[in-house]
């Protein structure tokens, strides 16, 4: 259970858990004669950690990058299930996307490098604030009101990933684990239905890569936010998710629990192999 | 930067109070008292003086609103300039509307104007936006050059004396009135745009800056935001713009060429990209430059004759003296100055 009262669900999504959330099929992405996804389907459901795995080059970002509409495929169809309705990504653009309560996170940091650590996590709130421009202006009144009804829950954020000491901070003067666990928030101060993590843990020793697990885990377990997550490290994937898909080559080479995908020969081998030939 | 200790907020509110600090609060008593002491400290001249500076406030937070804060390089200040001042002259002049009308109909239409030019904004970036805006420049300027209608094809109207809710303003003493009528357009628009970026509307701004693709993945609509910014940064110019129209009381079009739009960009670099402060120490800086060494070179004309006799050359030089010691130096601007100078105050007697 949580360690103090939240006030705020983190979790956007009106499905039940089991549910199916998003369907992807047939994602055919190529650019100029190379093909980052072949054909790829999935399907990730309603409170689960899902894992996306593959060697360097698979395609994973790509199609990360698909499902929040960064890159449009040339085939296929994203569905997301919203519980109010079917929403077809792939044809969307990214904003729309993000108001339906897809968060993200990025591969290589990507703050908004001159704003605080609240700036960065109010722009989370972007998708549920008005922005008209004469109350802005006035401060006084409408937008006070609704600059301190988001904080409430921005705060909730900043305790639960225990960034309190560096709020008011400006994020590039931030160190490399810290600025990675404020991505996290920023995506979570959406509220999302779906969170997707780009290698949340990239570039961490071992004991900030423990951290972010755990924060995986809480934003999971403690606040039912479904999770699609890429990562290198076997060990991470294995022990986090429920379900993991596998790509090679921009094709989807096995998708499973971790136990089945950790047996599959095809997988073997294009770890074995990959790692193999990169060692 | 340093931070203030002892100062522990009971409520979100107080915390996003402007000003905190004791020391803070006073600094504000102190320019707000100046401000009213200024008309009987200084002569008719430097008040005149003041007031372009009050006007130029008015642009030069206008365009750090785009240039600073949202990132998007324009040339075209003295074309937003323009608009908004014969807007403003020909609403007034020929339609016979209240002041208050014919500004409001000047800034909605350089806002919407300005929009209409940021439109490049959303395929270019960089030196190549910077270009494009300058044919808003060129463009604004030969239309009121040449334009029958709108200025009988001479480029200039004259305005008759500013009435404000029946106050005609600067009946008695000019510009002691204009004085006070600016100093509150100007307190207001520096208030407006300080509020603006503490709301989600201008984080929005700030966040298409710095990285225009999370922007995006996090529900700005950066398309929606760059002509926003265009418009929200135009309205203030187009503001200045009539607001020079009625001081002056007669609308040129050689007030607004490329060389206004450059003094604006050197306003903000100089008084410091991004920020709101540095917006107003930048339009006192620069608007003073000319006069202070117009009044340096008389102070010394005895001795140093020569000064005097290459004054204008003198004043070019310097002004562009000024920005590459500003950029080499202190590229953040007199506002990082004075931010170091508060730092360096409130940490005394220790190093920071």
């Amino acid at each position: 259970m949580a360690s103090r009262a939240y006030r705020h669900s983190l979790n956007g999504s009106l499905l039940e858990p089991g549910h199916t959330l998003l369907e992807i099929e047939g994602v055919v992405l190529a650019f100029g004669g190379i093909n980052a996804l072949e054909n790829v389907g999935l399907s990730a459901t309603q409170g689960r950690i899902h894992a996306v795995i593959g060697p360097n080059g698979a395609g994973k970002s790509s199609l990360l990058n698909c499902i929040s509409g960064l890159y449009r495929p040339q085939r296929g169809r994203i569905e997301l299930h919203t519980g109010q309705g079917r929403h077809d990504l792939a044809t969307m653009r990214p904003h729309r996307i993000a108001r339906l309560g897809v968060a993200r996170s990025f591969q290589n940091i990507e703050l908004f490098s001159h704003l605080t650590v609240l700036e960065n996590l109010m722009l989370g709130r972007h998708v549920h604030m008005s922005r008209r421009l004469v109350p802005s202006m006035l401060w006084f009144g409408p937008a006070r009101r609704q600059e301190i009804a988001h904080r409430e829950l921005v705060e909730e954020v900043v305790d639960l990933l225990q960034i309190q000491a560096v709020r008011h901070r400006v994020v590039s003067s931030l160190p490399y684990g810290v600025q990675k666990r404020v991505e996290l928030g920023r995506a979570l101060c959406m509220q999302p239905a779906l969170l997707l993590l780009d290698e949340p843990m990239a570039g961490m020793n071992v004991e900030e890569k423990e951290d972010m697990a755990r924060f995986i885990l809480d934003v999971h377990e403690l606040r039912g936010v479904t999770v699609m997550l890429i990562e290198h490290d076997m060990n991470v994937v294995m022990d986090l998710s429920d379900r993991v898909s596998v790509l090679d080559f921009g094709r989807l080479i096995a998708d499973g629990s971790p136990e089945e995908v950790r047996n599959d020969p095809a997988v073997i081998e294009a770890y074995l192999g990959a790692e193999a030939g990169a060692g | 930067m340093a931070t203030a200790t002892g100062i522990h907020h009971r409520s979100y509110r107080s915390e996003l109070a402007l000003r905190q600090t004791k020391a803070e609060r006073l600094r504000l008593a102190l320019v707000v008292l100046g401000a009213l002491a200024m008309p009987f400290v200084v002569n008719v001249y430097w008040l005149s003086i003041v007031n372009t500076i009050l006007i130029a406030v008015v642009g030069a937070v206008g365009l750090n609103i785009l240039v600073g804060y949202t990132g998007q390089i324009s040339i075209g200040t003295g074309g937003f300039l323009a608009v908004g001042a014969f807007t403003s002259a020909i609403v007034y002049e020929r339609a016979q509307l209240p002041a208050v009308v014919a500004i409001a109909a000047a800034v909605l239409l350089t806002a919407a104007i300005g929009a209409f030019f940021g439109l490049p904004a959303l395929r270019l970036a960089g030196f190549y936006l910077a270009i494009a805006t300058l044919a808003a420049q060129v463009i604004i300027v030969f239309v009121a050059r040449r334009w029958d209608w709108l200025t009988g094809g001479t480029g200039f109207i004259d305005v008759r004396a500013f009435e404000l809710f029946g106050w005609e303003v600067g009946a008695g003493l000019f510009e002691v009135e204009w004085y006070a009528v600016l100093l509150v357009v100007a307190g207001l628009a520096v208030f407006a745009a300080r509020n603006l970026f503490r709301t989600d509307l201008g984080r929005s701004f700030m966040a298409v800056r710095d990285q225009d693709v999370a922007a995006a993945a996090m529900g700005v609509n950066v398309t929606r935001t760059k002509v926003m910014a265009f418009a929200v940064s135009s309205g203030f110019i187009g503001l200045a713009g009539a607001l020079t129209a009625h001081y002056t009381q007669t609308v040129s079009w050689e007030r607004f060429t490329l060389d206004v739009s450059i003094l604006y960009l050197a306003m903000i670099i100089v008084g410091g990209l991004g920020t709101i402060a540095g917006s107003v120490y930048g339009a006192a800086f620069m608007s003073l430059l000319p006069p202070v060494l117009t009044a340096a070179s008389n102070a010394v004309q005895g001795s140093v004759p020569t000064l005097a006799e290459q004054l204008p050359a003198l004043q070019v030089t310097v002004f562009g003296l000024v920005i590459v010691l500003f950029l080499i130096f202190e590229p953040r601007g007199l506002n990082h100055i004075w931010q170091r100078v508060k730092d360096y105050g409130r940490t005394w007697p220790f190093r920071t």
